[in-house]
């Protein structure tokens, strides 16, 4: 089975990138842009069952995948 | 025609190559043979168009160690150490994906450097872009400057030098030259060689994937509007699996086990494979079955031709399989044998049992096409060194005494060099941005002096001489920090050589560097080749890129550029001419690139560098600075500028040259010195015993720069014409 | 006083680190990221570079490594712990210290020497210091913006957990001299034990007469007078 894990910065946590690319879409005239965030999406192809590994993938975000202090994390199974 | 001679073509093969093939293997090649043979041949790897003429470089010294042949070239800096260096070129890649062009490019030449047993000390970069107001260059220098930082920093090899520089001729063919400075005992050098019948030959690094399958050939062809879209081929840079690489190399170099070692560079497995045996006269076996892969459903023709990066390929003593595999398992590395050596003279390839390849190794490099290609001086030449300096019109001095200053050309490249990390490994002593970078060797009281650069214009001007002024200039600026000049490694950027006048510049600029390497005792001891830089018949200016590596004995006797204390006598030694042909002055003030490139006297060149270097070690400099691009009035502004804090001057410029002449020319074998008021005289005299002209320019102090009855500007307004120049035209594409 | 430098794959500032110490003159050996004890060590270092290629999250993969269960321990002991640069980073996805460290605002890596004000001396690692003296440091990192919520960060000023901050010649804290971003102009932190520093700048780039600067040989010298301040 796969499942997406999608990773942000937190709301409040200033997000450098994000800033960047908001300000060169305004300068291309977009600019009805008023925020932009920049994540990962991390794709993970695991066996087992759906119970359990719903478990242990919120392990994986909490112990590695995402920094809690400053980021985010939510999933979705395919 | 034959499917294969049509194929052969389609890999950049000519029908008469495909005969020689046909000829030499007495059948037609399968399809991996012809592979094998159309990068083998490939202008890249044999160097078809310019081996006639290299052999012409003068590669042979007292202090040589390793001449060109090699990975890289080995130079003796006495206690037993030696340093590895070599110059290369990413200038393709670069143009079509710039952050993993660049970055590709350093990992090549880092591990050319560290397979031959060296650690790397130093990474130079030598870049080239099209005018600063061509709408490209900020993407194309955002990228590449990302690349090298990306792939350098990570690797942990401080980025010390190098130059940077803009014009027109490279909108559409940028230079990406990247050198690495490595340092090995002199005891120690491993080479790229196949021998001993039955070692094993072990593949080691990352997997094999599709990346750049017949990059070797594309950086053989001209560019057009169809391979600006051949974005696939190019290869995918992983530093972090390069630093594992070197570290794991390094710790086998530590034991007996290891009898040659080379990197998968272009034309990856096969040219390694080829020139391992093809250097020891041995032949090879190879299951190419086993050799790590990346992707699925991968052909024996695209193992042979992926130019993955961070791989090597090792011949080891029979025997020392485990010992190798520990080495690597600590560093989570591949590592496989994937054959052995042969006596049979043939590269022998299996697939799964069946044999798919079964070639002659020494046509293979040996017999490669060598072209002596038609050469003939341009008919534009005359027109474009046709000069009347009278006829110009005379400028407002301060105005272009500010253009020079603030030109991308001549400003501060700090916005660049802040992006390399230049001070790991806390050897660096002068970092980037004096005349030549100092790196010092832990354990002794040695350093390496490090300068590369070439000026373009010049040679577009006067091929012969534009290299000979590279070669000096380089050795110049090494001795203004206090080293000897020992050796260079080149890399010659040319256009089409099918072209006779391409040709032309690069027979003439071989001349060039042979004469001023005669003469400076430097020989040539590594080197690379890139030709085709072109798009839609536009060739660069011919660029003949020269590292410069030199010594300092005592790093303590050194100089930088920058003017240190009030009161200083500042000296020019050498003299200013008339020449402003193909100057920055003339280029940013003028709009023109115009006339003959400066003289160069390489016997009064090499008299002025002892004489200088005589100065710093007797301690009588308090600075030193090459007076190069921007004439007398840069030198002096650097030379206020770049101290550990500015400082003002007030100098005088007597003889008959028109003022804005005398103040850009760029007469060559010049430079600036500051030395104590009370050393002055001596300095001068001691010059005057050896036969070469000094003059007292004036002294180092208050707060403004004033060159009499020109130039009268304050050196806080100087400082930040020169420190912003660069970046108020590429700040605004770092979204690139 | 023996220290321990931990070398993970991609450090690239374990031989700095390494030569600092043995310039101080202390024994000092390499620990390899995948040992499991660091007995006999009386400190323990955590140099830059590129930890498993930064890739990721800096240190993110580096905090998972065997040794780091037992840097823990030994911090949690009271022995000091330095972690320069991307160790810095280590030790704050280890949770050894408070808050992270992002991108730097300008999205470039930025190397060159950086003023420094010490705003803490009580601290093995900086009471060689005066109290807020301005020194100046290498920096050299793409991802030095340190970031903390509110209360973490009243945290650390209530408690004197900053102890370096980026400022001017003149030792302000202005926007123009923060290289990176960072909240409050940090540059260094320490835990509220005192015996765990982290700092973005490099003291082990800086102890070298050669190199014109050696006020970093303080930080580690602190350590060796004292111990458990």
């Amino acid at each position: 089975m796969r499942v997406r894990v999608f990773v942000n910065l937190k709301e409040g946590v200033l997000d450098p990138q994000g800033k960047a690319i908001q300000h060169s879409l305004a300068s291309l005239g977009f600019d009805e842009v008023s925020e932009v965030r920049v994540g990962k999406v991390i794709t993970l192809d695991l066996e087992g069952e759906r119970e359990q590994a719903e478990e242990r993938v919120k392990r994986m975000c909490e112990q590695l995948l995402a920094n809690t202090v400053i980021e985010s994390y939510r999933y979705e199974f395919e | 025609m034959s499917d294969m001679r049509s194929q052969a073509i389609s890999f950049g093969l000519k029908s008469e190559e495909y005969d020689r093939i046909v000829e030499l293997m007495g059948r037609e090649p399968n399809f991996t043979e012809l592979g094998i043979y159309s990068v083998m041949w490939s202008e890249h790897c044999s160097y078809k168009s310019s081996r006639a003429h290299l052999g012409k470089l003068p590669t042979e010294g007292p202090q040589v160690i390793q001449g060109p042949g090699e990975n890289a070239g080995v130079v003796d800096i006495g206690d037993g150490l030696a340093v590895v260096f070599k110059m290369e070129s990413h200038n393709h890649p670069s143009y079509i994906e710039p952050y993993q062009g660049a970055a590709t490019g350093v990992g090549g030449i880092l591990r050319d450097v560290f397979t031959m047993g060296a650690r790397p000390i130093a990474n130079l970069n030598n870049l080239r872009f099209g005018a600063p107001d061509h709408p490209k260059t900020p993407y194309l220098v955002n990228g590449v400057v990302h690349g090298i930082g990306g792939y350098g920093n990570c690797m942990g090899v401080p980025t010390v030098g190098g130059d940077t520089q803009f014009d027109a001729s490279y909108n559409g063919n940028i230079l990406v030259n990247a050198m690495t400075v490595g340092l090995v005992r002199a005891d120690r050098i491993f080479k790229g060689t196949a021998s001993g019948v039955g070692n094993p030959i072990f593949y080691i690094g990352s997997k094999t994937g599709r990346d750049g399958i017949h990059g070797a050939t594309m950086a053989s062809a001209e560019f057009s509007e169809e391979t600006e879209s051949k974005r696939p081929t190019v290869q995918v840079g992983d530093p972090f699996t390069e630093k594992l690489l070197l570290e794991a190399c390094l710790e086998l170099f530590e034991t007996d086990l290891v009898v040659g070692i080379q990197d998968m560079g272009a034309a990856g497995l096969t040219s390694s494979s080829m020139e391992m045996a093809g250097r020891a006269g041995s032949g090879i076996r190879m299951h190419l079955d086993r050799v790590p892969m990346r992707e699925e459903g991968m052909t024996p023709y695209e193992l042979m031709l992926s130019e993955s990066q961070e791989r090597m390929l090792v011949v080891v003593r029979q025997g020392a399989e485990d010992e190798v595999k520990k080495i690597f398992d600590k560093w989570d590395l591949d590592c496989v044998a994937i054959g052995e050596v042969t006596e049979t003279g043939r590269a022998e390839l299996f697939w799964h049992g069946e044999q798919i390849a079964d070639l002659e190794v020494g046509p293979l490099a040996d017999e490669a096409p060598k072209y002596n290609r038609p050469y003939e001086r341009p008919a534009w030449l005359d027109e474009v060194r046709a000069l009347d300096v009278a006829s110009l019109p005379m400028p407002d001095l301060d105005e272009a005494f500010r253009k020079v200053v603030a030109s991308p050309n001549i400003a501060s490249k700090e916005w660049i060099f802040r992006q390399y990390d230049h001070m790991v490994q806390t050897n660096t002593v002068q970092g980037p941005g004096g005349d030549a970078a100092v790196v010092r060797i832990k354990g002794t009281s040695k350093a390496v002096a490090l300068s590369s650069g070439c000026n373009g214009r010049y040679c577009y001007l006067n091929p012969r001489r534009g290299a000979a002024i590279a070669v000096a200039e380089t050795a110049r600026n090494v001795s203004a920090v206090g080293g000897r000049p020992l050796a260079i490694t080149d890399c010659l950027n040319f256009g089409n050589p099918e072209r006779p006048e391409i040709m032309w510049q690069f027979v003439e600029a071989i001349e060039g560097i042979r004469e001023a390497c005669d003469v400076l005792e430097t020989p040539v001891v590594s080197g690379n080749v890139s030709l085709y830089n072109e798009t839609n018949g536009v060739g660069i200016y011919p660029t003949p890129m020269i590292g410069m590596v030199g010594l300092l004995d005592d790093v303590e006797k050194r100089t930088a550029q920058g003017f240190a204390n009030d009161g200083d006598v500042i000296l020019l030694i050498g003299e200013t001419l008339e020449e402003i042909g193909g100057s920055e002055y003339l280029q940013v003030v003028h709009g023109r690139v115009a006339g003959d490139a400066p003289q160069l006297n390489l016997i009064r060149e090499k008299a002025v560098q002892q004489f200088v270097r005589d100065v710093i070690q007797e301690g009588q400099a308090r600075s030193a600075h090459d007076v190069s691009e921007g004439g007398l009035a840069a030198a002096l502004a650097e030379c206020c500028i770049t101290g550990a804090e500015p400082r003002g001057a007030t100098v005088r410029l007597e003889g008959g040259l028109r003022p804005d002449v005398h103040l850009f020319s760029e007469s060559q074998s010049r430079y600036i010195l500051s030395v104590p008021a009370i050393h002055a005289k001596r300095v001068l005299d001691k010059a005057a015993s050896v036969g070469l002209p000094a003059s007292r320019l004036g002294t180092v102090g208050g707060s403004r720069l004033v060159i009499e009855g020109m130039i009268d500007i304050p050196v806080a307004e100087i400082n930040h014409l020169w420190r912003n120049g660069f970046a108020q035209v590429f700040e605004q594409g770092t979204h690139g | 006083m023996k220290f321990g430098v931990l070398v993970f794959p991609g450090s690239n500032c374990d031989a700095d680190c390494f030569n600092t110490i043995e310039q101080i003159g202390q024994p000092v050996r390499y620990v390899w990221h995948k040992e499991t004890s660091l007995r006999g060590l009386d400190c323990v270092v955590v140099p830059g570079g590129f930890s498993f290629g930064d890739y990721l999250r800096c240190g993110a993969i580096a905090k998972q490594s065997p040794i780091m269960e037992e840097v823990r321990r030994f911090a949690a002991a009271g022995r000091p712990v330095i972690g320069i640069c991307n160790g810095f980073q280590i030790l704050t996805e280890a949770g050894l210290l408070p808050g992270a460290l992002i991108s730097n605002q300008s999205l470039q890596f930025v190397c060159k020497n950086q003023y420094l004000r010490v705003s803490n001396t009580r601290s093995p690692f900086t009471h060689l210091f005066r109290n807020g003296e301005v020194v100046e440091m290498p920096v050299a990192h793409h991802d030095g913006n340190y970031v903390a919520d509110p209360g973490t960060l009243k945290e650390l000023e209530d408690e004197g957990q900053i102890v370096f901050q980026y400022c001017d010649a003149e030792g302000r804290l202005t926007p123009e001299s923060n290289p990176n971003g960072s909240v409050n102009n940090i540059a260094g932190i320490i835990n509220r034990s005192r015996n765990v520093l982290g700092m973005m700048p490099h003291p082990d780039r800086c102890a070298d007469a050669l190199l014109g600067n050696t006020v970093g040989r303080k930080v580690f010298e602190g350590v060796l007078s004292k111990v458990g301040i």
